[in-house]
């Protein structure tokens, strides 16, 4: 006879979970005493939920497996939500566990209750409450092929406790899943491919926009041999960074917003874009339709919604990634023109004069330069996680990937999950190493953390890019609200290093150029985790 | 534009809130909607009137595809199909009044399924535009209140979904 926690644990080890994120509570606690029971699950305590589903979202894009993470009812189910919501935005498959209260008190407001499938409804992909402990391998069967398949995403699944101890008739793992409604379609419409290609050979202008589709598709050498065949520049969202090395000669940059200006005048003078696993969201591409204007758009993603919401497209191909690129690019014969390669190139040179001809700021590291220094050090598979505000935008345009992974929150822009990205990542690939780079803003969201770290010997390294203040909005303010600065200044923080000190984390603050080599050296020697804070100018600019 | 999209779903708990979420955070428009199970009673149908272009429309079906439950979503052809709403009417009538009700009835299909002293109830059921019609023709005899089901609709011909 096995119990509904027991199941729980079996059905984790049937789908490979060999690591879990989590944090525990009353109506979860049979749960875990199934994983004590067992014994071969480990389990990474957070020091608040959110974290646990950062980690699990960093886990799992790295390991290319889905993430999991636990936490307990009520409040540990809210905490979790920004995670979730985070993994929605960005595509990224977690299966998240909640402990329930009991089944008779469900909708009496008892303690710690929170309807929590209600509450993450909008973004989830799906969601479970078992009501039945029979219920529970059909389940979980299901949650873990929704997360991974088509277009990846949270699922939750919430248990109440006495579904967690009532006892199953017998336990049997599904081989399959059945669900009518959900069959993803991988492969492209032949005539819709054939139509993408003519298109292709039209082209005198070509630009491929690249997102976070093609690293979940797993398309990243595809999208290479494409590009390196035909010689079409590539650009990509803040998602498909680190889908192709930032330094490989077809590559412009990141579009957008915050993105470099090579890279988005080449969206605008193309004559043809062709969007791959990217959605075209309102910071990639501020208003489509007139940057596009004129462009022929051919657009190939999973998720047919996707195609035809943001940008009037000219040919649809609804399917998986990896599959439509290699079959695109056995059947295409075309090379780009050598006028518009070079006219690109130029560009992207012409970014690098005026970027390089720019003066640092006395007193202050140039944050550019550090993230320049840090990625010609790092082996070329490092992995590096970003937070959010100024600290993302240098990350994302001035450190250059190489075989590596950049880790981003792109569509919701969560502020505190860099640390939490990077712990994930980590133990999904040990051998690497993994940096989180972060604002003195951001670090304050998740500096709990460096517990878990310390907790667990987890080698993650942190950055702090230190202005003092939250760097985006005092830029906001300053170029829209006539430098009246309101609630943007972070009097009040603690001393970094001496707090990464407190909890016997070796730590280090730097204040100009001349001590990031050393620096850099110090932090990529250090076993374990390690601290780095550098001293930016409040007045250093994003782009 | 008003159009007729036709959804069966898995009967399973909370189908029909995500379906409804999905509506009010997307910012779509219904116009009614009615829910009733099918001959197989695992699965039942949503029929939702909603109101937008073609762009709209098209993410709605698409929006409505990617919820897990949702086994099929159909925007009915304009012409297409046959749809119906119920109407049950409760009208104000006198003694002189009564009789002149009861005509307009039988003229317009619409059955009598209670009397009172002062009030009739009329039941309708016919398309969303003749029971505009209906409605307007009662409606000067002083009309005490009114329920009605959103609309139904079945394809016409062989076609089903």
């Amino acid at each position: 006879m096995i119990n509904g926690a027991q199941a729980m644990v079996e059905c984790l080890k049937k789908e490979g979970v060999s690591v879990m994120f989590g944090y525990p509570g009353a109506v979860i606690c049979p749960f875990y005493d199934a994983v004590y029971e067992d014994g071969s699950i480990s389990h990474v305590l957070v020091r608040q939920e959110q974290n646990a589903g950062h980690e699990a979202s960093g886990y799992a894009r790295i390991s290319g497996k889905v993430g999991v993470c636990v936490v307990t009812s009520g409040p540990g189910a809210t905490n979790l939500i920004t995670a979730i919501a985070t993994a929605y935005l960005d595509s990224v498959p977690i299966v998240a566990i909640t402990g329930q209260v009991r089944r008779d008190q469900l909708g009496k407001d008892v303690f710690q209750e929170v309807d929590i499938t209600g509450s993450v409804e909008p973004f989830v992909k799906h969601s479970y409450l078992i009501k039945d402990a029979n219920e529970i391998p059909r389940i979980f069967k299901e949650a873990f092929h929704i997360a991974s398949t088509g277009r990846p995403g949270p699922v939750l699944i919430d248990v109440p406790m006495d579904v967690q101890l009532d006892e199953l008739d017998n336990f049997e793992y599904p081989e399959k899943v059945n669900i009518i409604g959900y069959k993803p379609s991988t492969k492209g419409n032949p005539l819709q491919v054939k139509k993408a290609l003519s298109v292709i050979e039209g082209a005198k202008k070509p630009v491929i926009c690249i997102g976070g589709g093609i690293i979940n598709a797993k398309a990243c050498d595809e999208l290479r041999a494409f590009a390196e065949k035909t010689g079409i520049p590539v650009v990509s969202t803040m998602m498909g960074l680190s889908a192709m090395p930032s330094n490989h000669d077809s590559f412009i940059g990141m579009i957008g917003m915050h993105g470099t200006p090579a890279a988005n005048k080449a969206v605008s003078n193309a004559d043809t874009v062709i969007i791959i696993g990217a959605r075209v969201g309102d910071r990639a591409v501020k208003s489509p339709q007139a940057v596009f204007e004129g462009a022929k758009i051919v657009h190939i993603d999973v998720d047919p919604a996707e195609i035809g919401k943001n940008v009037k497209v000219f040919v649809p191909i609804v399917g998986d990634a990896k599959i439509i690129l290699s079959e695109i690019s056995d059947k295409c014969d075309y090379v780009c023109p050598d006028e518009w390669k070079e006219e690109v190139k130029e560009y992207k040179r012409e970014y690098k004069r005026n970027l390089e001809s720019r003066a640092d700021i006395e007193g202050f590291v140039n944050p550019v330069k550090f993230l320049k220094a840090l990625s010609d050090k790092m082996p070329e598979d490092s992995v590096v996680a970003a937070d959010v505000g100024q600290n993302q935008i240098w990350t994302c345009n001035h450190f250059e990937v190489k075989e590596g992974r950049l880790l981003n929150s792109g569509g919701m822009g969560t502020m505190g999950y860099s640390v939490g990205a990077a712990i994930g990542a980590k133990l999904a690939k040990p051998d690497v190493p993994v940096v989180a780079i972060c604002g003195d803003g951001s670090f304050q969201m998740q500096m709990m953390e460096l517990a878990t770290l310390v907790q667990h010997g987890i080698d993650v390294k942190i950055v702090i890019m230190r202005n003092k203040n939250l760097g985006m909005i005092r830029e906001i303010q300053k170029n829209l609200y006539k430098s009246r600065h309101i609630a943007s200044n972070l009097d009040g923080s603690p001393d970094f290093v001496a707090l990464a000190n407190a909890y016997g984390i070796p730590a280090r603050s730097i204040g100009s150029n001349d001590e990031i080599e050393g620096a850099v050296n110090e932090l990529l020697a250090a076993k374990g985790p390690y601290l780095l804070q550098c001293m930016v100018s409040s007045e250093q600019p994003s782009l | 534009m008003m159009r007729t999209i036709s959804v069966l779903v898995e009967n399973q708990p909370g189908v029909l809130s995500k379906v409804v979420g999905l509506f009010s955070r997307r910012g779509f428009n219904i116009d009614s909607l009615a829910v009733g199970t099918t001959e197989d009673k695992s699965i039942s149908r949503i029929t939702i009137v909603v109101n937008g272009d073609s762009y709209i429309i098209e993410q709605v079906e698409k929006q409505l595809n990617k919820l897990i439950p949702i086994i099929k979503v159909k925007t009915l052809e304009e012409g297409g199909y046959i749809s119906r709403t119920l109407s049950l009417v409760k009208v104000s009538a006198s003694a002189k009044t009564r009789p002149e009700l009861m005509k307009l009835a039988e003229l317009m299909g619409a059955r009598i399924v209670d009397v009172s002293k002062n009030s009739l109830t009329l039941e309708f059921a016919d398309t969303p535009e003749r029971t505009e019609v209906f409605m307007s023709l009662v409606r000067p005899y002083g009309i005490k209140e009114t329920v009605r089901t959103g609309a139904i609709a079945v394809e016409s011909g062989h076609t089903v979904i």
